[in-house]
C-alpha cells in the first residue's frame, strides 16, 4: 500500500469541505478523483499533500503518518503537480524544473542535478524549449513542465490537480500519456484530481467519485462511471457506452430542479 | 519553409547542447555581477579625486597612497584631511548603503512579489522618521546623549516593521496583508511625525526635515563599522534564503509542495532585510529610488533569478548610490545637496524609460 487515508475531514473556518474521507493506493496505479466543481478534489489533493492541513483524519505514507514527516521529507516523498492556471514568476523552463531538486539539497544546485533535469526534460521531450521563459510557452507545455518538476523530486507518489485542464486534446492525450507510461514503466502512483469524466475512465485504474466532500462512490471505472452515479452527483442525464473496454460517457442534458417542468 | 527546418533542428536538441546553453546562461549573469565590481571601482577613483576643496587627482591620490607609503608620496595637511576624513568615508558609506538597499529591495521585491516594493515597505523610513522627530523634536529616547537620534531611528524603524511583520502573520503572513499593513501604519507613523513637527520650534522642525532627507554627510569611519558589520551578516543570510526565494515565486503551494516553510522563509528574509535596512537608515535617513530602481535594473538584463539578482542588485545600488552622491557634491559645489534628493532626480527619468521602453519580453 502506498498511501492509506482514513476517515479525513477538512473544513475552512466553519465550513466542512472533506468529511470521512479513505481511500487507498497501490503501487504503480493511476486514482482518478472526480466529482463536480467544489466537490472537494484540489482540497483532497492538498491534504494529502499538508499544504492544507485536515484537521481530522490520518494520511499514511508507506504506513508512515504524513503530519509527522517534515516538509522536505513529504517533498522528497510526494510530488504536487497544481493546475497551470497560477502566474508565476518569470523562470526558464530549466531552472523551474531544477526546483523539483530543492527537496534534495541544500541551497544551490550542483552538476548532478543538472543532469537529472535534463534526464527528465528528455523523457518528456521538452528539451527544445528548455531556456524558455515558463511564461512564453504554452499551456501544454506548461503542463509538461509542471510534471517534470515533480519528477525532479523522484517522488513515489504524484499528486496532479486537474493535468488537463486548459489543454487542448492533443496535449490532454500527451500530457494523461506520460503519466500513465510513467506509472508503468518506473512503478510510481498518481493521483489525479480530473473533470473530463471520459480521460479520468480512460486513464485510471481506479475512480473515486466524490460529492460534497464525502466519497459517493469508488471502484474500476466502469462500475463507478455509470448513468445513475452521474445522475446523482452531477444532476445530469448521461447515456454510458463502451469504448476500448472502458465506459465512455455521452452527457445528455441536466435534471431540472425537482417540481419543475417545463 | 526556414521555420519550419529550424523547428526541426530545434527538435534534435542534445542534452549536451542544452547543458552547453545553460552554462552559458548561467555565464553570462556571472559576467554581469563580475563587471560591476571594476565599474565600482572606477567611480570610487574618480569620485575621490572630485570635491569643494581644490585638490588635484595627484594631490588626491598622493594623499592616499602618502599612508601606505609614506616615503614616496607626500601629502598636505589639506589633502589629508579631505581625502582621509571627508571624502572617503563618505564613498564608503555611499557603496556599503547603496549595497545594502540594493540586496534589501531586490529581498523585498521578490519576497512581497510586488515591483512596487522597496527596502521601505516595511513602513521602515516613516518609523526612523518618527524617531528621529521624537529625538530631536521632543528630546526623548532610548537612548541618551550622541546617540539619542541614531538610536531612536533604529528602534522604530525595526519597532514598525515588527508590528507589521506579527499583525500579518496572524493571517498567515500573505505577502498582500504586509503591504497593506504597511501602508496603514506608514501614514500612523507620518501622522506622529507630523504632530510633533506642528508644536516644534521652526528651529528644530527644520532639523528633522533636514534628518529625513537622506544624506551621506554623517559619514565617518566610526559609522563604517555597525553599517559594514550588518552588510556581512545580512548579506550571507539572505543569499542562503535565495533560491527559496525563486521557489517562493512559483506560489505558496508549489513551494510548500517543494519542501519549502513559506511562512518561516518569508519571516527571516523580512525581519533580516530590514534590520539591514534600518541599519543604514539610521545613519543616512532614507535614501530613495536605490532599493526600487537598482533591483530592476539588474532583473531586465539578468531576469529574475534571485541567486544572481540579490549580489547583482547590491553592486549596482552602490554603484549608482556612489555615483549619485558624487554628482550631489559637485553639480553646485562647494554646496552638497543631500543625495536623497539626487537619487531621485536621477531615479525617477531613469526608472521612467525603462519601464516604458520597448523590451524584448516580460521580466516582472
Amino acid at each position: 500500500m502506498k498511501l492509506k487515508i482514513k476517515d479525513v475531514e477538512f473544513s475552512y473556518a466553519s465550513t466542512p469541505i472533506l468529511k470521512n474521507v479513505c481511500m487507498e493506493l497501490q503501487p504503480s496505479e493511476v486514482l482518478g478523483i472526480v466529482g463536480p466543481n467544489g466537490a472537494g478534489k484540489s482540497t483532497l489533493l492538498r491534504c494529502i499533500d499538508r499544504i492544507l492541513k485536515p484537521q481530522r483524519g490520518s494520511i499514511l505514507l508507506d504506513g508512515q503518518e504524513v503530519k509527522d514527516m517534515s516538509r522536505m521529507e513529504i517533498a522528497r516523498r510526494l510530488g504536487y503537480v497544481p493546475q497551470t492556471s497560477t502566474r508565476v514568476f518569470p523562470a526558464t523552463v530549466f531552472d523551474t524544473v531544477l526546483m523539483g531538486r530543492r527537496p534534495h539539497l541544500g541551497w544551490r544546485s550542483n552538476e548532478k542535478d543538472v543532469e537529472k533535469v535534463l534526464e527528465i526534460l528528455k523523457l518528456l521531450g521538452i528539451m527544445e524549449f528548455a531556456l524558455r521563459d515558463f511564461n512564453e510557452i504554452s499551456g501544454g507545455q506548461q503542463q509538461k513542465v509542471l510534471i517534470a518538476r515533480a519528477l525532479a523530486q523522484e517522488a513515489g507518489v504524484l499528486l496532479l490537480d486537474e493535468p488537463t485542464s486548459n489543454l487542448d486534446i492533443k496535449h490532454q492525450l500527451e500530457a494523461m500519456d506520460i503519466i500513465k507510461k510513467l506509472v508503468e514503466e518506473t512503478g510510481i502512483s498518481a493521483v489525479m484530481a480530473i473533470h473530463d469524466l471520459n480521460l479520468g475512465s480512460r486513464y485510471s485504474d481506479r475512480i473515486i467519485m466524490l460529492n460534497s466532500g464525502s466519497i459517493f462512490d469508488a471502484g474500476s471505472p466502469s462500475s463507478v462511471l455509470n448513468p445513475e452515479n452521474i445522475k446523482q452527483v452531477y444532476g445530469v442525464e448521461a447515456v454510458v457506452r463502451e469504448e476500448a473496454g472502458r465506459p465512455y460517457i455521452v452527457p445528455m442534458k441536466p435534471i431540472k430542479p425537482n417540481g419543475y417542468e417545463e | 519553409m526556414a521555420g519550419v527546418e529550424e523547428e526541426i533542428r530545434e527538435k534534435t536538441k542534445t542534452s549536451g547542447e542544452v547543458a552547453e546553453e545553460y552554462k552559458k546562461f548561467v555565464g553570462r549573469k556571472v559576467i554581469f555581477i563580475v563587471s560591476l565590481i571594476p565599474i565600482l571601482f572606477l567611480i570610487i577613483g574618480v569620485s575621490t579625486t572630485l570635491g569643494s576643496a581644490n585638490l588635484t587627482i595627484w594631490d588626491a591620490y598622493s594623499a592616499i597612497f602618502h599612508r601606505f607609503f609614506p616615503s614616496y608620496f607626500h601629502s598636505t595637511w589639506l589633502a589629508d584631511i579631505c581625502v582621509w576624513h571627508l571624502r572617503l568615508p563618505r564613498i564608503a558609506l555611499g557603496v556599503a548603503a547603496g549595497f545594502g538597499l540594493g540586496v534589501a529591495g531586490a529581498v523585498f521585491q521578490g519576497v512581497l512579489k510586488n515591483p512596487l516594493a522597496s527596502p521601505y515597505t516595511l513602513g521602515i523610513s516613516s518609523g526612523a522618521g518618527f524617531g528621529a522627530s521624537l529625538a530631536i523634536l521632543a528630546g526623548a529616547g532610548i537612548v541618551g546623549g550622541q546617540y539619542l537620534i541614531i538610536g531612536n531611528a533604529f528602534f522604530f524603524a525595526l519597532l514598525c516593521a515588527l508590528i507589521i511583520l506579527g499583525l500579518s502573520s496572524r493571517r498567515g503572513s500573505s505577502p498582500e496583508t504586509m503591504i497593506l499593513a504597511g501602508i496603514a501604519l506608514m501614514y500612523l507613523f507620518g501622522a506622529m511625525t507630523t504632530l510633533l513637527q506642528y508644536f516644534a520650534e521652526a528651529e528644530a522642525v527644520k532639523e528633522a526635515v533636514f534628518w529625513m532627507v537622506g544624506d551621506l554627510g554623517k559619514a565617518s569611519w566610526s559609522i563604517l563599522v555597525p553599517v559594514s558589520i550588518a552588510l556581512v551578516c545580512c548579506t550571507p543570510i539572505l543569499m542562503l534564503k535565495s533560491w527559496d526565494l525563486n521557489v517562493l515565486g512559483s506560489g505558496d503551494e508549489t513551494a510548500k509542495s517543494l519542501g519549502i516553510n513559506v511562512e518561516h522563509v518569508r519571516i527571516i528574509t523580512m525581519i533580516v532585510g530590514t534590520f539591514l535596512v534600518a541599519t543604514i537608515v539610521c545613519f543616512t535617513g532614507t535614501i530613495g529610488f536605490i532599493g526600487l530602481v537598482a533591483p530592476h535594473l539588474c532583473r531586465m538584463v539578468i531576469g529574475g533569478d534571485n541567486r544572481f539578482l540579490i549580489p547583482a542588485a547590491g553592486l549596482t545600488g552602490a554603484v549608482l548610490l556612489t555615483l549619485a552622491d558624487t554628482v550631489a557634491r559637485t553639480i553646485i559645489a562647494p554646496v552638497i545637496l543631500p543625495v536623497g534628493v539626487v537619487t531621485a532626480f536621477m531615479g525617477a527619468p531613469l526608472f521612467l524609460y525603462l519601464i516604458l521602453r520597448k523590451r524584448r519580453q516580460e521580466y516582472w
